[in-house]
């Protein structure tokens, strides 16, 4: 090489010597950060988060919120049969038929329909998912024990099913969030099995046991994480059926029977009788119900994408 | 758990590392709606017997379906062996269990085909090459690992701001480094590579076979390449097996078996591979095969390979099991006729004989094509067509 | 065997380019150019993401409309495809133009027989009756070298091995015998024995029935064999153009030669070395900034990159027959006759 040859390959050189290396930015970047990286580009993700925070605000501040009680009746002078008070001052919604101002009602329901939702959520997910890791995890006789069982409960209607618990376990609050939990059991438990089993298979988790790394860690190291994806997806997708769950059993008077809180289920069926005088009170618990199961559904399809490998970089 | 001969054990060499003793996986069909039934058993690998000296590399080649990875996986026992020996330096591992079993890990490790696959996508490069020492207890405390991990990048030729990054950040190759550090961060015996390179960028393969061959030279490792690729497997290979439907068909030193290539089928693999130069690709002998791979849950009676055999004779080919046999120093072959194939005594037939001479002697015995055809597909393409012209 | 014969497709300055929402515009494929003649075989190769199948697909018309931009043109009998509308496209694909791929069971439909996605073929584009299309069917098959064809017709992918449904693709892609055939990776899924099998099927149909031919592929050996004229692609552009047996015995793009001299061979020794290339294809600058090989290449000097030259890398006449797209090029000092690449690359 001349002189001239050495001086003609300095900027090249520079450039060689970064051949092979790896490539800057975005260093270090785990799969779940890259993921929530996309969620907060993603408009539709933003719409749905952001329905869901609007709806968790109100349903915390409730009481500031609302400007009046939601059980005291109002207005009562002025409702006849065959007429409710509509929109008026302090009134912005009007009342429902024992004069209980609407608005107020909505703004308290948040807090039923967030918190059956959310509990029986948890609740179906913690013993889907214990259900889920059993089967998963230890295969075998334990598998199909377990997974008959969850065939079981997945062969009763999901209605069905709610209406047994509450009856044997006296309508309340809880038996309404244990009534949706049961439902959502199979659900999270053959998932995450599914999940487990196909992660299982995998090379990496092979190549762990070739490692010599023990099966306890295997599994709870690297399978179970593995196999999480799905699941949260599933959560998200859930907490919106099980609102309108919980609003269909106290459509069906199955719901909480304290009348002292107010839960828009509950609010449309007791609706019903007065559409043709006021539509509202039907349209205003149905379109909450439906704005926050919407919330919860762009949030968690969106996730889903953000979770797949295949739509990874 | 299977059931160790104690009877007969050939005199182990002093300096072979592994030794496979007739090895067999067998995995069960089964069937049924409430039990399931076993119907069959599929011989993917069907008594397999092997050598390979410490320090060596041997290479099993064989196409896909041939049981070359489930040999790989069943001397590792990441699949349970049927029945056979695998001695490790005197240990047999196949009648290990548990925490033994664990332990012996330590000692034979595995490179896998998919760089990507095989690494957990959640760990990050520190965490991944941290895992082995830590399940052995090996390289004691925080500073200690950080210390061996740092000199396993620099083994495999990775910069150490490797150490924060995720396996999807790194290219084909890279990745494939990582698992080669991984493999290596237990200061293994023996390692098994299955496929190391066929995922890779054609210019890629050669770096990481480049590092494979100055690892082996550096830390005395022994290898066992299983591929697909004849030309791989003849490059870093000191000895070759060759494998069809289960069974070892030949086993040679590397440059003699691409010298002389003694079992049809091994002749005709090594046809088909093509050599990127004309000259050669224009001039060569094609030996064009009649059909698929027989299935091997219903393995043909005989030689396994008659069903497509150029060279297939009326006799003991159908229903005679050939042996592995010794035709010259280190070269094991089993075929009927290897020595008359050899001398030109006997000459191939086209695939279209082939296919006549099968069905006219045994029609719908054995050797079903894998989608049940009952009589094995033919190529139509005429054998030697180049040759014939030039 | 180069004929004389006018290029059944022309393909000139194409590119591709996608875009995606908020990122930035990428070239997949970068001012290609080249031409196919009937009875012809020529090359595409590359390793994964140098665009070569982007073209194929751009080539057939089969890229989504939807973020992604193709210009240049191609030409097909003489009339533009770039840009024409669907109904043409649909009608000269499958009746003038094939395509295999890679993946043989993604690209039959599972649901429906073998025999019917002949025919559907051979129905839509030839009058004929459904008897008539199902003995061509079974002509087909027979032809590609599908045993007891008449059998084969009522069977689905899945109970086909993959050896006999890339010939069953090749029977679709056959059945109004295209004057082109696009062939992406046919053979890289499948066994190298079936691979021998499935190669001297496509060499046999150049010959006898003078269809020209798009071989698609990163295996150079499979080039060796069965290719004309070889177009090597990096980072979008081709690199270099050659006759085979020139391209073989002196590559002149110091990629060709690192390809070369990366792959081990059958025919090599033991342990003979290899000369890998370093880097990977990650590792290319935009064609804009300098050659897009110059990081990983020997060879490479400052006025590889254009902020030195001031110019981006043409791909200039380099002898008879020859295309070139490097500063620096292999030198081949002796006339090599018959001397192989391995050799004469480094």
């Amino acid at each position: 090489m001349t002189a001239l040859g050495n001086y003609k390959r300095e900027r090249i050189d520079a450039l060689a010597a970064r051949a092979g290396q790896l490539p800057e930015g975005d260093a270090g970047l785990s799969l779940t950060r890259s993921a929530f990286r996309r969620l907060r580009r993603d408009p539709v993700a933003i719409t749905g988060a952001v329905i869901v925070l609007v709806f968790l605000l109100v349903a915390a501040f409730a009481p500031l919120l609302a400007p009046k009680d939601p059980v005291t009746q109002y207005l009562l002078s002025e409702i006849r049969p065959g007429t409710i008070p509509g929109s008026q001052e302090g009134f912005p919604l009007g009342v429902d038929n024992l004069g209980r101002d609407l608005l107020s009602r909505l703004i308290y329901g948040s807090r039923q329909s967030l918190l059956i939702g959310v509990v029986s959520t948890v609740l179906g997910l913690v013993v889907g998912m214990s259900l889920g890791v059993l089967a998963g995890a230890f295969g075998g006789w334990v598998d199909t024990v377990v997974m008959r069982f969850v065939d079981i409960i997945l062969s009763i209607p999901g209605l069905l099913m709610a209406i047994t618990v509450s009856v044997l376990l006296g309508q309340s609050q809880l038996s309404l969030m244990i009534a949706i939990a049961v439902v959502q059991v199979p659900i999270f438990a053959r998932l995450l099995r599914g999940s487990m089993l196909a992660q299982r298979g995998s090379d990496y988790a092979v190549a762990a046991r070739a490692l010599g790394v023990r099966k306890g860690r295997i599994v709870f190291g690297h399978v179970l994480p593995n196999s999480l994806s799905p699941v949260i997806v599933q959560a998200t997708l859930s907490l919106a059926t099980a609102i309108i769950e919980a609003a269909a059993l106290s459509y069906l008077g199955l719901g909480d029977p304290d009348i002292a809180r107010p839960e828009w289920g509950a609010m449309l069926a007791n609706a019903q009788d007065f559409l043709s005088i006021r539509p509202a009170l039907a349209v205003w618990p149905a379109l909450c119900i439906i704005v926050v199961a919407l919330g919860f559904t762009l949030l968690g399809e969106r996730l889903r994408e953000a979770l797949d490998p295949k739509f990874r970089r | 758990m299977t059931a160790v001969p104690t009877a007969g054990v050939p005199t182990t060499g002093q300096d072979d590392l592994l030794r496979v003793e007739d090895l067999k996986v067998h995995f069960p069909i089964r069937k049924g709606i409430f039990f399931d039934r076993t119907v069959g058993h599929v011989q993917a690998v069907d008594g397999v017997s092997l050598t390979v000296p410490r320090g060596a590399t041997y290479g099993l080649v064989g196409e896909s379906g041939c049981g070359k990875s489930t040999l790989g996986r069943a001397i590792l026992r990441l699949e349970e062996p049927t029945s056979g020996r695998v001695l490790f330096d005197g240990t047999d591992v196949a009648a290990l269990k548990g925490e033994p079993l664990r332990q012996m890990r330590q000692r034979m490790q595995m490179v896998f085909q998919d760089p990507l696959g095989s690494l957990d996508p959640r760990q990050n490069v520190e965490s991944l090459l941290s895992e082995p020492l830590r399940a052995h207890g090996l390289a004691g405390g925080k500073a200690g690992i950080a210390e061996k991990i740092r000199g396993l990048l620099d083994a495999v030729g990775l910069p150490s701001a490797a150490l924060r990054r995720y396996p999807h950040e790194f290219s084909g190759g890279q990745r494939q480094r990582i698992g080669i550090a991984r493999a290596v961060a237990l200061e293994p015996d023996l390692l098994i590579a299955d496929e190391p390179v066929s995922a890779l960028d054609v210019s890629v393969q050669a770096q990481v076979l480049n590092l494979l061959e100055e690892l082996q030279e550096r830390l005395g490792l022994t290898y066992l390449v299983i591929a697909h690729d004849l030309a791989v497997v003849r490059h870093i290979s000191d000895v070759v097996g060759v494998m069809y439907l289960g069974s070892l068909v030949e086993q040679a030193p590397a440059d003699d078996l691409y010298e002389q290539p003694l079992h049809p089928y091994t002749r005709a693999l090594m046809s088909a591979v093509p050599v990127p130069d004309p000259e050669i690709e224009e001039e060569r002998e094609r030996i064009l095969l009649a059909g698929d791979l027989p299935s091997p849950a219903d393995p043909p009676s005989g030689c396994r390979f008659h069903t497509r055999c150029p060279w297939r004779q009326e006799t003991r080919c159908d229903d005679e099991v050939p042996v592995l046999r010794e035709l010259g120093p280190g070269r094991l072959v089993s075929c009927h006729w290897a020595e008359e194939i050899r001398d030109g005594v006997l000459h191939p037939r086209s695939p279209e004989e082939v296919l006549h001479a099968g069905a006219a002697t045994r029609p719908g015995t054995g050797g079903r094509a894998r989608d049940d055809d009952p009589t094995p597909f033919l190529g139509r393409d005429q054998p030697l067509p180049r040759a014939e012209q030039g | 065997m180069s004929s004389l014969q006018a290029p059944v497709l022309e393909v000139e300055d194409l590119a591709v380019r996608f875009t995606r929402r908020g990122e930035q515009s990428t070239r997949a494929v970068d001012g290609v150019s080249f031409s196919v003649a009937p009875g012809e075989t020529i090359g595409l190769v590359g390793e994964s993401g140098c665009g070569k199948s982007v073209t194929s697909l751009a080539i057939m018309g089969l890229l989504p409309r939807r973020g992604v931009e193709v210009t240049g043109s191609v030409r097909f009998d003489g009339n533009d495809l770039v840009g024409a509308p669907d109904h043409v496209l649909r009608g000269l694909r499958g009746a003038d133009m094939g395509m295999v791929f890679q993946d043989p069971l993604s690209s039959l439909n599972p649901t429906v027989p073998i025999g019917t996605q002949v025919t559907e073929v051979l129905l839509e584009h030839r009058e004929m009756s459904k008897a008539e299309a199902r003995d061509e069917a079974v002509r087909l098959l027979d032809r590609v070298g599908i045993p007891d064809p008449s059998r084969r017709l009522k069977e689905y992918p899945h109970q086909l091995s993959g050896g006999m449904r890339q010939r069953a693709l090749i029977a679709m892609a056959l059945a109004c015998a295209p004057r082109l055939l696009i062939a992406d990776e046919p053979t890289t899924a499948l066994d190298v024995t079936i691979q021998a099998q499935i190669l001297e099927l496509l060499r046999e149909l150049v010959v006898d029935s003078g269809t020209a031919l798009v071989m698609i592929t990163h295996d150079l050996g499979v080039v060796a064999g069965l290719c004309d004229r070889v177009h090597v692609m990096y980072a979008g552009k081709i690199i270099e153009t050659a006759d085979r047996r020139d391209l073989f015995a002196r590559p002149r793009q110091p990629y060709t030669g690192g390809l070369l001299s990366s792959v081990p061979r059958l025919d090599s020794a033991r342990g003979a070395p290899l000369t890998p290339i370093r880097g990977s294809a990650r590792d290319a600058i935009p064609w804009s900034e300098g050659c897009a090989f110059a990081p990983r290449c020997d060879n490479a000097q400052d006025d590889c990159l254009t902020e030195v030259s001031g110019s981006t890398v043409p791909l200039v006449p380099d002898g008879p027959g020859r295309e070139l797209r490097c500063r620096h090029p292999l030198e081949h000092p002796s006339a090599p006759s018959g001397a192989t690449a391995s050799g004469a690359a480094r």
